[in-house]
C-alpha cells in the first residue's frame, strides 16, 4: 500500500506552547484516515500544516510526495480541505459558491456546469441553486462546503470536524457521503468527536496535548488498548459512586456512561466482588471505541502528571 | 486569468449585495458637495443695525444709504444715545451700531478726516469681520466719492465694489468642488479596500481561500478592480453635482480627466488594500485610513494652500497621491490644460500606484497567523 500523507516528528510550537509535538502518522491511498482527540489537542494545527497553510516549526511532512514546508503551493493544487468553521460567503448563493471555487481551481469553461451540477448532486442541494448560502441551515452549508472543497476532484481530501454542530440526521447524510468519496479513492482524513465515525475509518490516530498516543485499526484498538474486564454497572447514583469504586484495588479505571458506570476490573473474577461492594447489577462487555479513548485519555494524563 | 475572473465576479456580487455600502458611495458625494459648496457660499448679510445719529443731516443720511445699499447692513432701529447702543448690541437685538459725530456734515464740508464709529458684536466672527470690512469698503468708497466731487471730476475714475472680505483669495466652491471630488474618491477608495482582506480574515473566509491555487497577486487584481468601476461612478456622479449646483463647466477635456483619474485611483486603492494586509482586524483598519486620510485632507492642498506651508510639511505633502490630483483635476476642470502639463503628477501617481500594490502583493501570505 502507498502512502499519500507522511510525517515525521512534525511539531509546530506557538510561543512556548507545543500545539502539535513530534507527531509521526502515515495515510494510505484510498483510506478514511480518522484524526481524534480532545478539545485543544492539536488536530486542527495538524491539518493546516498538511495544507500547507501554517509552517512547521520542527520535523517534516509530505503530501502527495510534495514537501509541506517547501512546496506548499504544489500541494494546494490538489487537495481539497474544509476548515473548521463555515467558511464559505453568506452573502453569495450556493450555485455562486460553486462558481467562485469552481473558478479558483481553473476548471475549464466547458466542464463548469456539469461539474457544478454534479456537486448539487452529491450534495443534495438541487434545487436551492439560488439561495444565499446565509439561509442554509448547519447540515446543507456543511455539505456546500464539501461541495466547493471537492469541486476539483481533489485526491485527498482534509476535512476539520465536518459533522460538528448538525442534526444527527444530516450527520449520517454526510459522513455517507464521506464513504462513497473513499469508495471512489479518495483519501480522506477526517476529524471527529463522534464514535459511530470513527468506527468507519479504516484508521485512526488519536492524539492527547499534541502527542500521538494511539494508530491503528479501530478493531485493533478495541482488543489491544484495554487490559482486563471491562463490565458495565447499574447501580443507583452512579455520580457519587465513581470516587469510591475507583479506590477499589482490583479498579482500574471507572467512567461514567449515560445512566451507566463502565468499570475496568484487573479480571473477570472480581465482578461479583463489585456487585457486593456497589450493591449494582453488572456484567461484561467488550469494550468500545470511546471506551477506549476514555482510558487513553487516562494513560495520557497519568503520565504527563 | 480564471482566478482573476473568479474573484472579480465575486467582489461584484458581494458589492452588489451589500445595500448600505452602495447607498453610501453614492450620497457621499452628494451630500459632502452641498455641504461643503453651500457652507463657503454663504455669506453674511442683512447684519441688524442700530442708528445713533447725531448729526441729522443730509450728508449723514446719504452715508446711512450706502451702508442700507451695501446689503451687508439692515438699519433696523435707531438709538437716542451712546449708551443705548451698546445696550442694543450687549443684549443681543443687533449685531452692529453705526453712530455719527454732531459735527459729522461740517468736518466733511472742510475736508476733514469725519469719525464715523462703526460698533461691531465681536461674539459673531463671521459677522464681525464681515462687517468690519463692509465698513471700512465704504468708507473708502464714500471718501473717494467726496474727493471726486471736491475736484469737479464727473465720472468716477474707477468703480469700486463692496465685496465680501472673508474668502478674500475668491475661494468658491467653483474652487472647491474639484478638490472636494478628489478627497471623496480617496476617502471611499481608501476605506472600502482597507476591509477587502480583513474582512475575510474575520470572517474566517481567508482561510477556505489560501488553501487554494490562487496566487496573491490574482486576489489583489481581482479584489481591485470592481472598485476601480466604482471610483469612476462617484466621480461621475460628483461631476454632474458639481456641474448642476454649482454651475463649475469641466474647461479641459473630460476624456483626458477620466483617463487620469485611473492613476489616482489605482493609488488609493493600492494604500487601502495595503492597509488591509498589514491590519489585525477592521477595526485597526479603519483606523489606519483613518490616520492615512487626515494628512490627505490637511497637506494635499485642499484645506490650505501648499506654497504657505513649511518645506519639510511640503516634502511630506509629496508623499500624498491626493496632492498630485489636486493638481491634476483643478488644472483640468479650471484651467483647461492637458495631459502635456501634468506628465509629473500622472508619474507619480503611476509610481505610487505599482509600488503600492507590489508591496501588498508581497504582503500577502497564504498562511495563517
Ligand atoms: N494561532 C494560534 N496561536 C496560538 N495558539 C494556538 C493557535 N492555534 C491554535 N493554538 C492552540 O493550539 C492548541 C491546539 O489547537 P487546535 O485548534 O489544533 O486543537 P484541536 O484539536 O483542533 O481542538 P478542537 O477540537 O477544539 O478543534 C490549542 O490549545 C490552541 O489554543
Ligand atoms: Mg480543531
Amino acid at each position: 500500500m502507498e502512502y499519500v500523507v507522511t510525517t515525521r516528528e512534525l511539531t509546530r510550537k506557538f510561543g512556548s506552547f507545543t500545539a502539535v509535538n513530534n507527531l509521526s502518522i502515515s495515510i494510505r491511498s484510498g483510506e478514511i484516515f480518522g484524526f481524534l482527540g480532545p478539545n485543544g489537542s492539536g488536530k486542527s494545527t495538524t491539518i493546516r500544516m498538511l495544507c500547507g497553510i501554517l509552517e512547521p516549526t520542527s520535523g517534516e511532512g509530505s503530501v502527495l510526495g510534495y514537501d509541506i514546508s517547501r512546496e506548499p503551493e504544489k500541494i494546494k493544487q490538489k487537495i481539497g480541505y474544509m476548515s473548521q468553521k463555515f467558511s464559505l460567503y453568506d452573502d453569495l448563493t450556493v450555485q455562486e459558491n460553486l462558481e467562485f471555487y469552481a473558478g479558483l481551481y481553473s476548471i475549464p469553461y466547458s466542464q463548469r456546469k456539469k461539474r457544478i451540477e454534479e456537486m448539487l448532486r452529491m450534495a443534495y442541494l438541487t434545487g436551492r441553486e439560488n439561495m444565499l448560502a446565509a439561509h442554509l441551515s448547519g447540515g446543507w452549508k456543511q455539505r456546500l462546503a464539501l461541495g466547493c472543497a471537492i469541486i476539483s476532484r481533489p485526491s485527498i481530501l482534509f476535512l476539520d470536524e465536518p459533522t460538528s454542530g448538525i442534526s444527527p440526521t444530516s450527520r449520517r447524510m454526510f459522513f455517507k457521503i464521506i464513504q462513497e468519496l473513499a469508495a471512489g479513492g479518495t483519501t480522506i482524513m477526517v476529524t471527529t468527536h463522534f464514535m459511530d465515525e470513527a468506527e468507519r475509518c479504516r484508521n485512526i490516530a488519536f492524539i492527547s496535548n499534541g502527542t500521538l498516543i494511539a494508530n491503528d485499526t479501530p478493531d485493533s484498538l478495541k482488543n489491544n488498548v484495554i487490559k482486563g474486564c471491562l463490565v458495565e454497572l447499574e447501580v443507583t447514583g452512579a455520580m457519587e459512586k465513581i470516587s469510591h469504586i475507583e479506590k477499589l484495588p482490583w479498579v482500574k479505571e471507572c467512567s461514567i456512561h449515560g445512566p451507566l458506570l463502565h468499570v475496568l476490573l484487573e479480571s473477570e473474577a472480581h465482578i461479583p466482588e463489585l456487585e457486593r461492594h456497589t450493591g449494582g447489577k453488572s456484567k461484561k462487555i467488550t469494550p468500545s471505541l470511546e471506551d477506549v479513548f476514555v482510558s487513553l485519555a487516562r494513560q495520557n494524563r497519568r503520565q504527563v502528571s | 486569468m480564471s482566478r482573476i475572473l473568479a474573484v472579480l465576479k465575486k467582489e461584484f456580487l458581494q458589492m452588489k449585495r451589500d445595500r448600505l455600502t452602495l447607498g453610501m458611495i453614492f450620497m457621499l458625494p452628494l451630500v459632502q458637495l452641498l455641504l461643503f459648496g453651500f457652507a463657503i457660499q454663504t455669506e453674511v448679510k442683512h447684519i441688524p443695525t442700530v442708528v445713533f445719529d447725531q448729526s441729522l443731516t443730509w450728508s449723514s443720511r446719504d452715508m446711512l444709504d450706502a451702508f442700507s445699499a451695501s446689503g451687508y447692513f439692515d438699519v433696523t432701529c435707531a438709538a437716542k444715545s451712546y449708551e443705548e447702543v451698546t445696550e442694543m448690541i450687549d443684549s443681543g437685538k443687533v449685531k452692529a451700531g453705526i453712530i455719527f459725530p454732531p459735527d459729522f456734515e461740517e468736518k466733511i464740508k472742510r475736508g476733514d478726516t469725519a469719525p464715523l464709529q462703526v460698533l461691531v458684536d465681536a461674539s459673531d466672527s463671521m459677522v464681525s469681520s464681515s462687517a468690519i470690512a463692509t465698513a471700512n469698503s465704504i468708507g473708502l468708497l464714500k471718501s473717494q466719492k467726496i474727493i471726486a466731487q471736491k475736484a469737479n471730476i464727473q465720472n468716477m475714475p474707477y468703480d469700486i465694489r463692496v465685496r465680501p472680505w472673508y474668502n478674500p483669495d475668491g475661494i468658491t466652491a467653483y474652487y472647491m468642488v474639484p478638490a472636494i471630488l478628489g478627497i471623496i474618491v480617496t476617502m471611499t477608495m481608501v476605506m472600502m479596500t482597507s476591509m477587502a482582506i480583513v474582512r475575510e480574515r474575520e470572517r474566517g473566509t481567508l482561510e477556505q481561500l489560501i488553501v487554494t491555487p490562487v496566487r496573491p497577486f490574482e486576489l489583489m487584481i481581482g479584489k481591485i478592480i470592481p472598485y476601480i468601476a466604482l471610483g469612476y461612478l462617484q466621480i461621475t456622479v460628483a461631476l454632474l453635482v458639481g456641474a448642476i449646483i454649482f454651475k463649475v463647466p469641466v474647461r479641459g477635456s473630460l476624456l483626458e480627466l477620466y483617463l487620469l483619474t485611473l492613476f489616482f485611483i489605482t493609488a488609493s486603492l493600492g494604500l487601502g488594500i495595503l492597509i488591509s494586509n498589514i491590519a489585525k482586524n477592521q477595526m485597526q483598519a479603519f483606523q489606519m485610513s483613518f490616520f492615512v486620510l487626515l494628512p490627505s485632507i490637511l497637506l494635499s492642498g485642499f484645506m490650505f494652500p501648499r506654497e504657505a506651508m513649511p518645506v519639510i510639511i511640503q516634502y511630506i505633502g509629496n508623499l500624498i497621491p491626493l496632492t498630485y490630483y489636486l493638481t491634476i483635476i483643478r488644472g483640468i476642470v479650471l484651467k483647461g490644460i492637458g495631459f502635456g502639463y501634468l506628465l509629473p503628477q500622472v508619474t507619480s501617481l503611476l509610481i505610487f500606484s505599482v509600488l503600492l500594490l507590489a508591496l501588498s502583493i508581497a504582503k500577502f501570505k497564504k498562511k495563517i497567523a
